[in-house]
């Protein structure tokens, strides 16, 4: 079953159109990366998703239902919006009781994701002093208290240290592979590239793609070999089909077995063979380009 | 329901502002009692009037209904300045079901802290005045209206500050509506700007109170009006929480 389904949405704010007649359906078992630029219209979307603010036109249903109409949503969603949401005067563990409550979740609960998230040490301080990392930690607590079927991440990486980063990937690859439906906005496409299996890309409100990784990957750039010898022009003469750079030699119609093979029968040596993937923030650059809302 | 109140339930006893209000209230309460009865035993001929005794202990709620006013709209406006309203509406997406959860336990919560709070004001200063004759009937009245009085008080701010969603903004509305206002409506000229005045806010509530003998509305009526402004704003509120995003 679909887990997500917008049909239609759209969003409106006085004079703009933050989201535009937006259609797509994201599906259980994988990470489902949602990109595009800053003010494409990820969070209102998001937000819409959840009953947080009303569609302008069309619908998005959750489990083929609004959100408003599940008897208990934690159980069925969790969401991560924003980190810092969260009243400073709680503790840690106070905060997530008072969730748990409202959707009739024991106690005990509260402690096991407190574990999970590896906050058990903190459960009694003011989550005003935790830092971004910790919050995010308590935020993503929350999302997994009703251990629902859907998730749901606004940027969850954003200003985390690279121990953080390594965790929510980890983590949003294991709700997958435990058969969860992992939705997950971002703007950077190098960030999804490592989480995600399938993309959704919005731009000004609308759809740009919406795609496998590989699928995104083969169709946009192409990747090229690297070749680095101390007698480079040789090697271009040689395979004929490179593009030569003053420190390097570029290849897209060859592959490295073939270039090496060729160099070697040649007797000719070299510091570097190395193919290189196909740049995907190029490809997303080239995407987006048109529906940037600033450009510098 | 059950779930949203026990969840309500920790939200209010969970953080300081809620302690310190409600703790700033009674202080005002007693305070005020023990200060106005003294110098009322101090500057008196004769003894003190149990009547006129049983008022003086009241007197703190002219200043108690804005701390418990500050409680009502913090008790939802806290949770639009820190962005948790979001976190309460993914769990609790039926928002007259969160409104609701809210009202109630601050109610209950407002009532128990509010009643023992004018009991013993009332104690202070009966104790300080020594009234010759007392009425007890009337001291218990007194105490239940009192209690009711400033829980309808911090209603008014709870409503408040689900229309205005803005700490500042709507404990000026509350000031503004409860104390300024009020006072400013005396000066309308003619019958029709006394009746406005009568019927004005606190004005027809305080009749529970601290009655004046120059309104014509009695405790209960005039308490009965001012929860018909409190259900205004309580309903406005309501209705925009649902229409309005989050």
């Amino acid at each position: 079953m679909t887990a997500i389904r917008a049909t239609n949405l759209s969003k409106r704010y006085g004079g703009t159109l933050a989201v535009a007649d937006l259609s797509f359906e994201v599906e259980p078992g994988q990470v489902t990366g949602f990109l595009g630029p800053n003010g494409a219209g990820k969070s209102t979307t998001m937000r819409m998703i959840l009953g947080l603010d009303r569609p302008s036109s069309g619908s998005v249903l959750v489990d083929g239902r609004p959100y408003e109409e599940l008897r208990h949503p934690l159980r069925k969603v969790g969401a991560l919006l924003d980190a810092k949401a969260v009243h400073g005067g709680r503790s840690a563990y106070n905060h997530l009781l008072a969730i748990a409550q409202s959707n009739g979740l024991p106690a005990a609960r509260v402690d096991e994701v407190l574990e999970t998230v590896g906050l058990r040490e903190v459960r009694r301080r003011r989550v005003g002093g935790f830092s971004l990392g910790m919050s995010q930690r308590l935020g993503i607590a929350a999302a997994l208290l009703g251990d629902p079927e859907i998730l749901i991440f606004d940027e969850p990486v954003n200003g985390l240290d690279p121990d953080g980063i390594l965790w929510i990937r980890t983590l949003m690859r294991d709700l997958a592979a435990q058969g969860r439906t992992v939705f997950v906005s971002s703007h950077l496409m190098s960030e999804m590239a490592q989480t995600a299996d399938h993309l959704i890309v919005i731009g000004k409100g609308r759809l740009i793609a919406d795609t496998s990784v590989r699928e995104f990957i083969g169709r946009s750039s192409q990747g090229y070999v690297r070749v680095r010898s101390p007698r480079l022009a040789e090697v271009a003469e040689l395979v004929k089909v490179g593009d030569l750079h003053p420190d390097h030699l570029r290849v897209t119609a060859m592959s490295t077995l073939e270039i090496g093979t060729l160099t070697a029968r040649a007797g000719i040596p070299l510091e570097e063979l190395t193919y290189v993937q196909p740049s995907l923030e190029a490809a997303y650059m080239e995407l987006t380009k048109d529906s940037l809302e600033f450009t510098s | 329901m059950i779930d949203i109140l026990r969840s309500e339930w920790t939200k209010i006893r969970s953080v300081r502002s809620t302690v310190w209000t409600l703790a700033v209230t009674a202080l005002l309460m007693l305070g005020i009692a023990a200060l106005i009865g003294a110098a009322a035993k101090g500057s008196a001929d004769g003894p003190v009037p149990g009547e006129q005794a049983v008022m003086l202990g009241l007197t703190g709620t002219m200043f108690a209904s804005l701390s418990m006013a500050t409680l009502g709209v913090l008790v939802i406006s806290s949770e639009y300045r820190t962005g948790g309203i979001r976190t309460s509406l993914m769990a609790v997406p039926k928002r007259l079901r969160l409104l609701t959860g809210k009202i109630v336990v601050f109610t209950a919560v407002a009532l128990v802290v509010c009643t023992v709070a004018s009991a013993a004001s009332l104690a202070v200063a009966l104790a300080i005045t020594q009234p010759p004759s007392l009425d007890m009937g009337a001291v218990v009245k007194a105490a239940v209206g009192g209690g009711l009085y400033l829980t309808a008080c911090g209603l008014f701010g709870l409503g408040l500050g689900t229309l205005v969603r803005h700490t500042p903004g709507a404990i000026v509305t509350a000031i503004a509506l409860m104390l300024v206002l009020p006072q400013l409506t005396s000066a309308l000229p003619g019958q029709w700007g006394d009746t406005v005045s009568d019927y004005f806010t606190t004005n027809a509530g305080q009749q529970i109170v601290l009655p004046r003998a120059d309104n014509p509305l009695g405790p209960w009526s005039g308490l009965g009006v001012y929860l018909a402004w409190v259900a205004a704003a309580m309903i406005s509120g309501a209705v925009l929480l649902r229409r309005r995003d989050a």
